[in-house]
């Protein structure tokens, strides 16, 4: 008898997982042995002390998986969200950054992707540029553009949302230049012998046209937009968003802090692509996409 | 006698390739009057929709003179002057069966949108279909709806580039019929482009016939055949005497060689 473990996402999902855990809770022991070695020979050695003390620590080198979850029930859970060691607190300082860089980063993808596909001089003249802009160390520059940006007076969270903007901005751009070209040849046609206007062209055509490009821009962008905002949060020696967090663990050798910090926002950059998703599946509908 | 909706003079059209100039079409002379159906058979590359392509438009002659409603084919393209129909159906998929007809409407921001929209969908016998989906429909359908598209701003021409090219013989002969009864009903100027002699043969009041390197019109045939036909019609005499001189035409200009 065959079972069909494979149809479902759950059981391949699980058993990566279980795979994770395994090798990390088997990666702890040799990793905390250089503050937990003394200890379990202290203790008599053996096995039992070998693993309650790897795993134990109180400031491991490397956490034990249920040391960090731990860490993430005491700051999201048992704290007050607006208190400061709350990381539902850091969360949202650094989720409304992300929010709006990836807003304006978008807005700024899509319409460099209009002139673009509109102005054949602008791709000459731009592109390059847009793909440049890209290949500079983000970690190189954000400071620089966080001091300047700072001096002009701007609020704080324009600041910090510049740098998800600068690394949002490319993957909509390139993926709208595609999508808006994507109607065929017959569809541009129809739209001339109707003598249709470039932005009846654009909104009749081109956007939905391109559509399925933007999803698929925008789940990449808005991951990174989290990325930019985490690391707009270090070079100001930000107090508060998970940047700052991060920060502060690795100043005080709090890596259970890190973790947890690390975990959540992953979590929300999973919770954020995951939306995106939703509202992709939303607009098929709409559009009637053949399910 | 009427007059005359499409007039070209010597009209040549050459492309420019890498490969050097291809003469697409060479000193075209025709006349298509109101109300006729006109077709232009011939073999691949024979530049019968390049011909169809520059009476919309979509191409641009080299030499020649060629007028639309007495108009240069550019101006009759912004007066809206025609509905055209592409070998495919060319619909936009987000868009349901009723809103790609209104969408010439939408773009014209013409009124009664939603009349227009229903008289043409009954033209074609598609009522019922309205909130369907292209990908719900047959190929069949889906060009039907591209035809009731072309016709929903009521243009007096109707350029059709081998519209049922890509269907099997049972659904041609069924749209066949139906486009001939809906050209009678109408009274438009419908020129198309096939490249089968039994669909121009029953459609057609006119048939010029052309063939390839240089694209050119070899034979232009007045059809003797009633307006009113049935699909028995194609095993009269006359038919088969048309259909013979298209072949020969077809044959004198090499068509049949390699």
């Amino acid at each position: 008898m065959r079972i069909d473990f494979a149809k479902g996402s759950v059981f391949p999902v699980a058993v990566v997982c279980l795979v994770i855990l395994v090798l990390w809770y088997l990666a702890a022991i040799p990793m905390n042995a250089i503050v937990t070695q003394p200890k379990i020979d202290a203790a008599g050695g053996g096995l039992y002390n070998t693993l309650l003390l790897s795993w134990n620590h109180e400031r491991p080198v490397l956490p034990a998986p249920h040391q960090v979850a731990l860490e993430v029930w005491k700051t999201v859970f048992m704290v007050a969200p607006w208190k400061v060691k709350s990381l539902v607190y850091h969360l949202w300082i650094t989720l409304s950054s992300t929010l709006v860089g990836f807003i304006l980063g978008t807005l700024l993808g899509v319409i460099l992707a209009i002139g673009i596909v509109h102005v054949g001089s602008l791709e000459k003249s731009l592109m390059p540029w847009i793909i440049a802009s890209q290949t500079i160390p983000i970690l190189a520059i954000a400071p620089m553009l966080i001091v300047v940006l700072g001096k002009t007076g701007l609020p704080d969270i324009f600041t910090k949302a510049s740098i998800s903007t600068y690394l949002c901005f490319f993957p909509v751009a390139i993926g709208m230049v595609k999508g808006l070209r994507s109607p065929d040849k017959l569809q541009l046609d129809l739209m001339q012998t109707y003598n249709a206007s470039a932005s009846q062209v654009l909104w009749k055509l081109r956007f939905p046209a391109a559509m399925p490009f933007l999803f698929a821009s925008l789940k990449v962008s808005v991951a990174i937009a989290l990325t930019g905002a985490i690391v707009a949060e270090l070079p100001t020696g930000a107090v508060s968003g998970i940047g700052a967090r991060l920060l502060q663990g690795s100043y005080y050798g709090q890596t259970l802090q890190i973790w947890a910090a690390l975990f959540v926002a992953a979590f929300a950059a999973a919770t954020l692509v995951w939306l995106l998703g939703a509202f992709e599946r939303m607009s098929w509908k709409r559009m009637g996409v053949k399910p | 006698m009427a007059e005359n909706v499409i007039t070209a003079r010597d009209l040549d059209l050459t492309f420019q390739t890498d490969d050097g100039p291809v003469f697409a079409l060479s000193k075209i002379n025709l006349d298509v009057a109101e109300g006729e159906f006109v077709s232009f058979i011939g073999p691949s590359g024979c530049g019968k929709t390049t011909l169809l392509r520059a009476i919309a438009d979509l191409e641009k002659s080299s030499s020649g003179t060629l007028t639309v409603n007495g108009m240069t084919p550019e101006q009759a393209r912004l007066a809206r002057a025609y509905g055209y129909v592409f070998q495919a159906p060319a619909l936009y998929p987000w868009r349901t069966v009723e809103r790609n007809v209104g969408l010439p409407l939408e773009i014209m921001a013409l009124d009664d949108q939603a009349v227009r929209i229903q008289r043409n969908l009954d033209l074609v016998n598609l009522t019922g279909f309205e909130k369907k989906f292209p990908w719900q429909l047959s190929g069949g359908m889906q060009q039907r709806v591209s035809i009731a598209r072309a016709l929903a701003f009521d243009p007096k021409l109707l350029l059709m580039d081998e519209p049922f090219g890509a269907l099997d013989e049972i659904v041609r002969d069924k749209l066949n019929q139906q486009l001939l009864e809906l050209w009678d009903r109408t009274g438009k100027t419908v020129v198309f482009v096939t490249h089968s002699i039994p669909e121009a043969v029953f459609l057609s009041s006119k048939i010029v016939v052309m063939s390839p390197r240089p694209g050119r019109i070899i034979d232009v045939i007045d059809s003797v055949l009633p307006r009113k036909r049935t699909l028995d019609i194609r095993e009269t005499s006359e038919f088969l005497k048309i259909a013979h001189r298209v072949r020969e035409g077809l044959k004198a200009g090499h068509s049949y060689e390699d």
